[in-house]
């Protein structure tokens, strides 16, 4: 049973012995960047030594460099129990999923109405997120025999409060964590709990229900306690003895587990989960060494314990698949020996079009990952290296380590479970986008085949036959606008991360103006790829936000989204549009960008930013290789139609106004 | 158990928990001797305590524990 204890988080290493004595060497150094805390952080810490890494954290604050490694965030934790032994776990936890937090938990009993006055030390603290998580003991439910309205009156009271909460912490801006609640593992009547209306176990299981139901209604997310409590045993989950002497809402010594969960939504928001799974191929997706072993010799499919076990690695590596993870292997080996068991073999469900880079040599594990994030457009810490050897782990944490490495059994039956439980890949909500993100990358090489066989860019452009959706932000697209804002680090001119109930806000702004952008070609759907942000002023209409995605770099989508903003600005009658370029460790390509785009170099923000301006008048709208369908909430110019229709679309501009 | 081994032991705990000099501290030490000891890290003191010498207090023991050395008494007499 080697998994059997995930309250340790074992697919982690062990902290070193002297790792209070690695945190105190912090204090050194002159400035401390965001690598160096996020290593010390990906240890399993016991409650202690995140005491240590968070204390050492809050010391040397103005020292941190926390881009790009790190996105700092405010959280706030409302809790019914005592809540302050989870700030420091919280805070270690969040450096392992690339958050800098900074924690705020409410004085014992006071997390209600600190959200509730407007005036509180919660909302002067204005947290971007809040975790708002209460226990059966703090809503009193209790197991009663007096009928149905009184056990669904205790629930609706419970959901009314966590609604109320809910909402005001929305109207601030804050994004809302909800938590389920942990069924108590003492019954009442025994296995008839589940069917009588009046057991806690009921009563629990409704409002859970009712809680799911409050995270969709308001776009909260989900922390499922509950389902953590399951994982590791209620009966261990529940201390009463230090409910009683301190009101620990559940077993100090699984605060970290907790944590740790808390910290991989908390990245997930920040969109800082994984992308890419990178798998080794000998003893990973088969057993043996196909080298030596050849397609007859390796382990793989019914017929043997192991065999079973590779194939069920390969189906968990294709569920991921399906929801958007990439995958790439990454293997010591001939090329043409590695892709043959793809091609000869009958028991392999992954085949060679599942991978979007596959990369088999003779060249170090680093060097091959390195490679493999800049095919795919990728940071290296969006990758996961499942990898079997112990000393080619150990190199990737050495060289590279910001690159996920699991430590796995040597059963290959846990290897899946390893790689579920690190929680690498959490995701806060799944967009189409996310499905087809496979099929957008291999969608691109066809299109790099179609690009060679063109004379000139133009001309290919116009034979993609591109349409180009640009409309406001919208409820439904939020979640992909907000992964977007989360993720893009590279054609990003300000870098700003909003939370999903900050662009909630921004959608019925009357003060902002937004653009979420939509392109689709004969090669098929890119999704959405670009999000813009204007506040606009009487006159001028400065740019908080420009982001793309880099998977359409050089198609002319950021000149057809101007064109767009140009024509709102210009029927508001403004007559400058300003923009900012603030440099960060990703985002060189856009350093020129507004330069490109016309506009003129007018001063420096900070001494480290630039800002530009384009002048309303001067500006004529390129005529643009791309058909363009345009929905905002602004009124529609007259100028746009011609300006930016296509000559060549077989349709007309649809262009609607609501 | 030795009296003197539990105490050390002890102290080496309390001091990494504490973050403090573990010179500083002796069977005497109590919450007022040591700023970061209050109810939250005396918990944790605790919690730590009974993992390394895989015991469990009852919280009328706990109840008991007001310095380093009640700690180390508490441990002897398990």
């Amino acid at each position: 049973m080697w998994y059997s204890d995930l309250g340790e988080l074992p697919w982690l290493l062990p902290a070193p012995a002297d790792y209070r004595t690695r945190v105190l060497s912090l204090e050194a150094m002159e400035r401390v960047d965001g690598a160096t805390l996020r290593a010390l952080a990906s240890y399993a810490l016991d409650l202690n030594n995140c005491h240590h890494l968070a204390k050492a954290c809050q010391r040397l604050r103005d020292r941190i460099d926390a881009e790009p490694w790190l996105s700092p965030l405010r959280i706030a934790i409302v809790s019914g129990g005592t809540a302050s032994y989870l700030g420091p776990a919280i805070v270690s936890a969040c450096l392992r999923h690339g958050v800098l937090a900074e924690v705020y938990i409410p004085g014992y009993g006071q997390a209600e109405t600190d959200v509730l006055d407007p005036e509180s030390r919660l909302h002067a603290f204005r947290p971007e997120v809040a975790v708002v998580g209460f226990d059966h003991r703090v809503f009193g439910l209790k197991a009663t025999q007096t009928g149905e309205s009184t056990t669904a009156d205790r629930v609706a009271a419970a959901v009314r409060h966590l609604s109320l909460l809910t909402e005001r912490l929305l109207e601030s801006g804050t994004q809302v964590v909800l938590q389920t609640l942990a069924e108590p593992p003492e019954r009442w009547c025994g296995h008839f709990d589940p069917r009588v209306s009046g057991s806690v176990s009921a009563q629990i299981s409704t409002l859970n229900q009712r809680i799911i139901e409050l995270t969709l209604a308001h776009g909260a997310s989900l922390l499922d306690v509950a389902g953590l409590a399951g994982l590791i045993g209620t009966s261990r989950w529940f201390d009463h003895a230090q409910w009683y002497n301190a009101k620990v809402p559940f077993a100090l010594e699984l605060v970290p587990f907790y944590s740790e969960h808390v910290a991989r939504l908390m990245g997930a928001l920040r969109g800082r989960s994984r992308k890419c799974l990178v798998l080794d191929l000998d003893n990973v997706l088969w057993g043996g060494v196909i080298g030596d072993d050849g397609l007859e010799g390796i382990e793989l499919g019914h017929g043997s314990a192991n065999g079973e076990a590779y194939v069920q690695i390969q189906a968990y590596a294709l569920e991921l698949k399906t929801r958007g993870i990439l995958l790439a292997a990454c293997s010591k080996n001939e090329e043409d020996t590695a892709r043959m068991p793809f091609r000869d073999h009958p028991e392999m469900l992954l085949k060679e079009d599942d991978f979007s880079a596959f990369v088999a040599n003779w060249d170090s594990k680093p060097s091959n990952l390195v490679h493999i994030a800049r095919l795919l457009n990728i940071g290296t810490d969006a990758l996961v290296l499942l990898d079997d050897n112990p000393v080619e782990r150990d190199q990737m944490r050495q060289a590279l380590p910001e690159v996920a490495v699991p430590e796995l059994p040597e059963d290959p039956a846990w290897f899946p479970s390893a790689v579920a439980h690190a929680g690498y890949f959490e995701a806060v909500g799944l967009s189409p986008d996310d499905v087809n993100r496979a099929q957008y990358y291999r969608a691109n090489a066809a299109r790099a085949a179609a690009q060679e066989a063109s004379s000139d860019i133009d001309t290919f452009h116009r034979s993609l036959e591109m349409v180009c959706d640009i409309s406001s932000f919208d409820a439904l697209s939020r979640g992909r606008i907000v992964q977007l804002i989360g993720r893009s680090n590279q054609f990003n001119l300000m870098t700003r991360r909003y939370t999903e109930a900050q662009v909630a806000l921004m959608e019925s702004d009357p003060s902002i103006f937004t653009l979420q952008a939509r392109l689709t070609d004969r090669f098929g759907d890119n999704g959405m790829i670009s999000v813009v942000i204007f506040r606009k002023g009487e006159k001028e209409w400065l740019c908080d936000t420009w982001l793309m995605s880099c998977r359409v770099v050089g198609r002319r989508v950021e000149e057809a989204v101007l064109a767009v903003v140009a024509s709102a600005a210009r029927a508001a009658g403004a007559t400058r549009l300003i923009g900012d370029f603030m440099p960060s460790a990703k985002n060189r390509m856009v350093a020129d960008f507004w330069n490109r785009l016309g506009f003129r170099y007018i001063g420096s923000i900070d001494s480290v930013g630039t800002r530009w301006a384009l002048d309303l008048q001067d500006y004529a709208e390129p005529d643009l290789p791309m058909r363009i369908s345009v929905s905002t909430r602004e009124r529609p110019s007259p100028a746009r139609s011609s300006g930016l229709a296509d000559g060549n679309a077989r349709e007309g501009v649809g262009q609607s106004a609501s | 158990m030795d009296k003197q081994k539990t105490l050390d032991k002890v102290i080496a705990i309390f001091a990494d928990v504490m973050d403090v000099d573990p010179r500083t501290i002796g069977s005497a030490t109590t919450p007022e001797d040591v700023e970061s000891w209050d109810s939250v890290s005396h918990v944790r003191l605790i919690m730590s305590v009974e993992k390394a010498f895989a015991v469990k207090f009852t919280n009328a023991q706990i109840g008991k524990l007001r310095s380093v050395g009640d700690i180390a008494g508490a441990l002897i007499h398990q």
